[in-house]
């Protein structure tokens, strides 16, 4: 007997295919000028006419490849978790307060420092210093949003609990800046617009094994997550167990969210709008079908902001939080507009 | 050789309500139900009397304050969410939350409790759900999605999700409130049939006390003073109905069967 639910696996074939080639693109792109045949040839690691444009792919232009599609990807499932837990259109991976934890992390370091009398060209201030910072503020309004969380019977609660630590963790950071220098203030700002880049293949390593363990965690309640959406009710008497769904997509979106803020900074965007774009192009509520198509969307969308943000044959790098909002929003007025209600 | 009856729903001595720390709220106790299988039983009441309430307990929604339920011969405290699941589906009165789910999606579902982590359907999970769509002649129906469809139509293919989780017994909380006299009569005709055809164990809940009288196996009231369980017939002939209302406004014609208003 056949399956009548639908695969999509055409629609899967094609965005692969457009992954495959973005990223491609996304590589060969970039302020020095490198011939696609050499591009390939660095890759495929064969002969290559300058060895620096060997060392320019492979530590520079791949890494950041990668790290905007675990990025892209990371953000987008999240949103889509939080967007299905809540029901909840305007839910993002941000709304749980993780940002504002990790830019708290990140402002205590930056802006704190010389409170603490600490040298601000220090060790502390690499990536991984920064990354830590980001980690350990993210974790610490994690911790109290799940400790709310356990308490709360309410899921909505635990919406706008989030949305209150994000507050309370924002006016701290008010604070910080106001008593804080002006090369502190820029580099903190710095941080806050989002970078895909300078990730040495250490730290994409990291990225990518929380992420691993994140995307296994949502396969794990993609059935749950299918029966909520017929409300708790019902799921109860499918036999779901909701607070154990419940926790495990908080865990899963905060561990994505957390660590991706961690190395990249807190980016716009992404999380909130690829899960509406998905849902346009799939008009599915399934989420089999659905968190790999907001996985593989995401990833194309960020590296397509990324390849804009490098400014094609110049020698700028915008930032990618503009970017992300500056290109993404219009289209999903427009394509809300043109198109129907979405439906969660 | 005398024949044990097997009750699938017996509960002795149970007091149903609401506990929090400080008090216990009984809403009603000393509940005797013994209910063997294949019937149609309609939980009758006037509102806020409890009917939900006594439904949510049965369904280990909420827990029990005092005394037992079995089902199926199992103390339902020791029956977990995934068992139970097995063995009682539900069909809701809260609106469905937006989605774009197919209505072929949605009665999938309901083989949840069956299927691997994933959710997988077997070619048997799939043999069960075109059996339900058959059963509750909403084959048609498959590839809409559940928006689009009426009161009416949703309502059956509530029915039909909960017959795809192939349990013996189906508890339904007011499932004709939305409808029309004839899409009503509908869904009461097609619970009759699942009961004595597939000899489910079907519980209503419903307002449509002219209807159930005619339709219904057995009845369970839930007056001011006490509750009574009982088949249609014998509650008939005990004048228990009477009982249903403490109002000078209506009353109970026997030979009508039906609720009358008082002509003074």
């Amino acid at each position: 007997m056949l399956n009548p639910i639908k695969s999509y696996r055409n629609t899967f074939f094609v965005l692969l295919f457009v992954l495959l080639i973005i990223t491609f693109i996304n590589i060969s792109l970039g302020s020095v000028n490198i011939p696609l045949k050499q591009l390939f040839l660095s890759l495929v690691n064969g002969e290559v006419e300058k060895e620096s444009w060997r060392t320019i792919i492979l530590n520079y232009r791949l890494p950041k490849a990668i790290t905007a599609i675990i990025v892209g990807s990371g953000l987008s499932i999240s949103g889509l978790l939080m967007q299905t837990l809540f029901r909840n259109p305007l839910a993002g991976p941000f709304v749980l307060g993780i940002s504002s934890g990790a830019s708290l992390g990140v402002a205590i370091l930056i802006l704190g420092a010389s409170f603490l009398g600490a040298n601000i060209t220090s060790y502390a201030f690499t990536n991984f210093g920064l990354a830590i910072a980001a980690s350990a503020g993210a974790f610490l309004v994690l911790a109290a949003v799940m400790l709310a969380a356990i308490k709360v019977r309410n899921t909505m609660s635990i919406l706008i609990i989030g949305l209150m630590f994000g507050s309370i963790t924002s006016s701290v950071i008010s604070v910080l800046a106001y008593f804080s220098s002006a090369s502190e203030l820029q580099q903190y700002m710095f941080w806050s617009f989002g970078s895909l880049g300078n990730l040495s293949w250490k730290e994409i390593t990291a990225l990518f094994s929380i992420f691993i363990v994140g995307v296994t965690m949502v396969t794990f309640i993609i059935k749950p997550l299918n029966s909520l959406l017929l409300g708790e009710n019902y799921a109860k008497s499918m036999g779901v167990n909701v607070k154990l769904t419940r926790n495990t997509t908080l865990i899963a979106t905060s561990l994505l969210t957390g660590v991706i803020t961690a190395f990249s900074g807190p980016i716009a965007f992404i999380g909130l709008a690829v899960p509406h774009l998905t849902k346009l192009l799939f008009n599915t509520s399934n989420h089999k079908t659905l968190l790999p198509a907001v996985a593989i969307c995401g990833a194309i969308i960020m590296l397509i902001c990324d390849s804009i943000a490098q400014v094609p044959n110049s020698e700028y790098t915008l930032p990618i939080n503009a970017i992300t909002s500056l290109f993404g929003a219009p289209i999903i007025i427009w394509l809300l507009v043109r198109k129907r209600k979405i439906y969660y | 050789m005398k024949q044990t009856t097997k009750h699938i729903i017996k509960t002795s001595n149970l007091s149903i309500g609401y506990a929090s720390k400080k008090e216990v709220n009984t809403i009603a106790s000393h509940l005797n139900i013994e209910l063997e299988s294949g019937n149609l039983v309609c939980l009758l009441g006037k509102n806020g009397i409890g009917k939900s309430t006594l439904l949510r307990t049965l369904t280990k929604v909420q827990p029990i304050l005092e005394g037992e339920v079995l089902i199926d011969d199992r103390k339902l405290e020791d029956l977990t969410n995934p068992d139970l699941a097995k063995t009682l589906s539900l069909v809701l009165t809260e609106r469905l939350p937006d989605s774009s789910l197919t209505v072929y999606e949605l009665v999938a579902l309901g083989r949840q409790p069956f299927t691997n982590w994933i959710g997988y359907l077997t070619t048997n999970d799939l043999e069960i759900i075109q059996s339900s769509f058959e059963q509750t002649n909403t084959q048609h129906l498959m590839d809409r999605k559940c928006f689009e469809l009426s009161d009416g139509q949703l309502q059956k293919v509530m029915v039909a999700r909960a017959l795809s989780q192939n349990t013996p017994i189906i508890v339904l909380d007011e499932p004709t409130a939305h409808l029309d006299l004839h899409h009503t009569i509908n869904t009461f005709t097609l619970l009759k049939k699942l009961a004595k055809d597939f000899n489910k164990t079907i519980i209503v809940s419903t307002h449509e006390i002219n209807l159930a009288l005619q339709i219904a196996d057995e009845l369970w009231l839930m007056t001011p003073s006490k509750f009574i369980a009982g088949k249609t017939e014998d509650l008939i002939s005990n004048n228990d109905l009477d009982q249903l209302f403490d109002s000078e406004l209506i009353s109970f014609n026997k030979t009508l069967k039906q609720f009358t208003i008082n002509n003074n």
